[in-house]
């Protein structure tokens, strides 16, 4: 298909999607519902991932350590609020008004110093140490004992308690995700077209010209930082929600690996790339292992995780343009 | 009527290890005047460049611009100023169209860029002046092809293109002519002739025919130092400078 | 001060392990431009080797001496089959494809070996400890450890600074276009440093399998580590990654000792222990971040200079 048909494809999709607990249970698996949660809510974080990678050209190997700070916010206020004791001298919340945007700004506020820090690097460093710093929040997580450590913790007050909305119910949280997909997604086809946008690719393109340019890269790049950072934050949000269940394995190095596969595996810097490689990497994850199964390959279906390493090298190799590039064509040529 | 000039370079230095890239040089760019700096490869002529546009920190001296002192001042802060640098290897945003690479250039003069939500592209203010300065190097035709697929010679008018919309006081052009055809380099000769008075220029090339042309002062560069500096009649019967230099360029 | 001490050598021992990971990975990325991050899974099948190798001879230098050839081995597989296609590729495409090795080699180590950890026992010949210092035993094992490093360290720098191979390596690391250019076959050299990297590796992990548990995720726990180290040290340079790994590990190794016990001079013990513990473990990404924000190229950038 043709660029142009991008359109209609999203407005397809979307339909599909509002449409889709019905079709989930007509199949009689209301089950699905969840699991294409799960999928919106990577989706948002690897759409803010491709924001710096895919347009601004910053290989960022940490950003999964934002979805986890902005998943143990949630976790960690609604474990103040169920067990009634204060945090710096605050009591815990639930409140979904107040603990989600909270969620969200401190994962940008996270963002913002490690990629003041990051930034000052390139290259090979720069990936060496987003990696680094990401470790470094999965160890502080594993530190807190208060708050399960390595163990993790559970929300026994369950999710955010949002007015009018009851989070609880399946399908009404998986709308609220569709919600913040869409959502996001066109706040970040906006950014993308807009002045900054330009100047970001403008960055990723070539660096150097940019500052001969006048501009003060820097700012620019770190400003995306701090904005994915905030996408992945809020993907943290809805993930704890989700599955009222946070670990440091949130922030663990192969989980940055995991959505930065999303990325390259949909369609790098293309913002709908990400969404369709969500979906064909958890869709793998749930499923690979069911197909082994049934067709008896045991060994297989233990080590079905061994299907991704070569998958990914190919990826890299011969299909770099992933789902995107395959199913949309360029139009001038490719880019 | 003596001025101050535009340019005053105060015996800078800098080394690469035991390489004395710039030694000791110092050299005045007068306001309105388009200065050639020559000299065989190696003498040094783009670390200067180099120094002057803020990517390489000398080790010593002073460089003052229209009466202050930039020596520390950062790379990305002297376009501002008025001093603007045009590459030898042409440095372009190769997936933008022409239009689109002006534009971003012009886009930095416009304000600040931190604005998220309108869309650049139908930023007609911004269109205008890019087409304009298309127009001025004869790309205006090629606005809407992708800039990898221009040719070289459209790339280097391109390259210049980015940099006279920002408007520049100076302008540092480091071989604006390079692998340029006899038709396009006259070409460029011209565009550049009819900025002169309105933009000064420090010019690098080797092409001796443009440099002639252009230049109303020539200074010459040899191992980082000046051996001559004056008009292109007095350098063209310099005897140090026909040996160091003219004379290689003859027999090429 | 006994603990102190014995803390000390502890931390210059872990600095040895790192060493000799980063010694290879350094040079790779400096000469190479390579970024590798499959490199951990050198040091884990050195140290799969050389517990399988010995559980079955019962000889812990059969072990030893079997891990570093199939460490080499790996290597030069791994660059044959996937890093040699990388090589003009950007950054990006290397971390992914490596990280797909990570993903792969991993998973097989897993088919192969099952998921518990292996056990490997120092040697006898090695049991036991010796005063290194006047007063303090430190086990015999680590002491060889860090001799052994201290040997590496040695070997590697007479072959920088006093061999032909040495030299190219050198102009390698500063100018990768040049040495192609005097006619030196560039991906013999490639290979062979890839292959020596490797070994070191390798050699790493099976010293390391006394110590630690044999199991998947220990190469890139200690690669991560090692990360840090080439950021202190500067990319491309044999001293940095020596320094820096010394560093590193002391830094860590007292910071993990000492820290907590420090914070509750000040603070009631419950959050001391919390804070201390965390503290602790951030101990050298802190190190790092301030030698990023004093020197973003690291102590002893290769770029500088030779070495």
């Amino acid at each position: 298909m043709p660029a142009a048909y991008e359109k209609p494809f999203l407005i397809a999709g979307l339909i599909l999607l509002i449409a889709f607990p019905y079709i989930a249970e007509a199949l009689g698996n209301a089950y699905f519902t969840s699991t294409v949660s799960r999928i919106l809510i990577f989706a948002i974080a690897a759409i803010s991932l491709d924001l710096i990678l895919g347009y601004g050209g910053m290989v960022s190997f940490g950003h999964a350590a934002y979805l986890g700070v902005g998943a143990y916010v949630v976790a960690i206020l609604s474990f103040h609020f169920y067990d009634g004791s204060a945090l710096f001298g605050l009591p815990g919340t639930e409140f979904a008004p107040i603990v989600w945007p909270l969620g969200v700004v401190l994962s940008a506020l996270a963002a913002l110093v490690l990629g003041a820090l990051c930034l000052r690097t390139s290259g090979i460093y720069f990936i060496m140490i987003t990696l680094a710093f990401a470790q470094m929040l999965f160890f502080f997580f594993v530190s807190l004992q208060r708050y399960g450590g390595d163990d993790g913790l559970f929300m026994f007050a369950g999710r955010s308690h949002m007015p009018f909305i009851d989070l609880d119910d399946d399908t009404t949280f998986y709308y609220v995700c569709v919600a913040f997909l869409v959502g996001f997604y066109v706040l970040c086809r906006a950014i993308v077209a807009s002045r900054f946008g330009r100047v970001l690719q403008g960055i990723r393109q070539n660096e150097r010209r940019m500052t001969m340019l006048g501009y003060p890269v820097y700012r620019y790049k770190l400003a995306a930082f701090v904005i994915a950072g905030a996408g992945a934050g809020l993907a943290g949000v809805l993930l704890a929600n989700h599955t009222k269940f946070v670990s440091p394995d949130i922030l663990h190095w192969t989980k940055s690996g995991d959505i930065l596969i999303m990325v390259i595996l949909g369609g790098i810097g293309t913002l709908t790339g990400p969404i369709l490689g969500s979906a064909a990497f958890l869709l793998l994850e749930e499923y690979l292992p069911v197909i082994f199964g049934d067709l008896s390959m045991d060994l297989l279906k233990d080590h079905w995780r061994i299907v991704f390493g070569p998958m990914l090298i190919l990826i890299v190799l011969f299909a770099r343009r992933g789902l995107y590039g395959m199913l949309f064509r360029r139009e001038n040529g490719d880019g | 009527m003596a001025e101050t000039p535009l340019l005053r370079i105060e015996g800078l230095a800098k080394s690469f290890g035991a390489l004395r890239a710039t030694d000791d040089l110092s050299l005045d760019v007068a306001e309105g005047e388009i200065h050639a700096l020559i000299g065989p490869n190696g003498a040094g002529k783009t670390t200067l460049v180099n120094q002057l546009s803020g990517e390489l920190a000398p080790d010593a001296g002073r460089i003052v611009f229209d009466g202050r002192d930039i020596t520390r001042i950062r790379a990305h802060e002297r376009p501002h100023l008025g001093l603007v640098r045009s590459f030898q290897i042409t440095s372009i945003f190769p997936e933008f169209t022409t239009l689109e690479n002006v534009a971003l250039s012009a886009q930095s003069r416009t304000g600040h860029s931190f604005h998220f939500f309108w869309p650049v592209a139908g930023d007609e203010n911004l269109n205008d002046i890019a087409r304009q300065t298309l127009s001025s190097v004869g790309l205006e035709a090629d606005a809407g092809r992708p800039a990898h697929a221009l040719s070289h010679g459209q790339q280097r008018r391109l390259e210049l293109a980015m940099a006279l919309v920002l408007k520049p006081r100076l302008l540092l052009l480091d071989e604006p002519m390079a692998g340029m055809g006899p038709d396009e380099s006259a070409f460029v000769v011209d565009v550049l002739s009819n900025l002169r008075g309105t933009v000064t220029m420090l010019l690098i090339e080797h092409d001796m025919d443009a440099v002639f042309a252009l230049a109303d002062r020539i200074t010459v560069l040899v191992y980082g130092r000046p051996i001559a500096s004056g008009t292109p009649e007095a350098i063209r019967s310099d005897p140090a400078v026909r040996e160091a230099y003219l004379g290689d360029e003859e027999a090429a | 001060m006994l603990l102190f001490v014995e803390q000390l050598l502890n931390g210059l021992q872990l600095g040895i392990f790192l060493f000799l990971v980063a010694a290879g990975l350094t040079l790779i990325f400096g000469i190479m431009g390579l970024i590798n991050l499959a490199h951990g899974s050198l040091f884990m099948i050195g140290a799969y080797v050389a517990a399988t190798v010995t559980g079955l001879t019962g000889s812990f230098l059969a072990g030893l001496l079997a891990a570093l050839p199939a460490a080499a081995v790996a290597g030069v597989v791994i660059e044959f089959v996937v890093m040699r296609r990388l090589y003009d590729r950007e950054h990006l495409d290397q971390v992914l494809a490596t990280f797909g090795l990570i993903l792969f080699i991993n998973e097989a180590v897993t088919m192969i070996w099952g998921r518990t950890p292996l056990f490997l026992n120092v040697p006898d010949a090695l049991k036991g400890t010796f005063e290194i210092i006047p007063g303090i035993p430190y086990p015999v094992y680590r002491i060889a450890i860090i001799a052994a490093g201290i040997l590496v360290a040695l070997l590697l720098w007479l072959v920088i600074a006093r061999t032909r191979v040495g030299m190219l390596i050198r102009a390698g690391s500063t100018n990768r276009e040049m040495v192609a250019a005097l006619g030196v076959d560039i991906a013999l050299l490639y290979t062979a440093l890839f292959a020596a990297g490797a070994v070191f590796a390798g050699f790493a992990g099976a010293m390391a399998g006394p110590l630690v548990s044999v199991q998947v995720g220990m190469g890139e726990q200690i690669l991560i580590l090692t990360f840090v180290v080439i950021v202190i040290g500067g990319i491309g340079s044999v001293r940095g990654a020596l320094i820096g790994s010394l560093l590193v590990g002391v830094v860590d190794t007292l910071g993990r000792a000492f820290v907590p016990d420090l914070l509750k001079l000040f603070l009631p013990p419950a959050e001391a222990d919390g804070i201390g513990a965390g503290l602790s473990s951030m101990m050298v990404y802190l190190l790092m971040a301030v030698v990023l924000i004093v020197r973003p190229s690291g102590l002893f950038p290769a770029a500088a200079g030779a070495r």
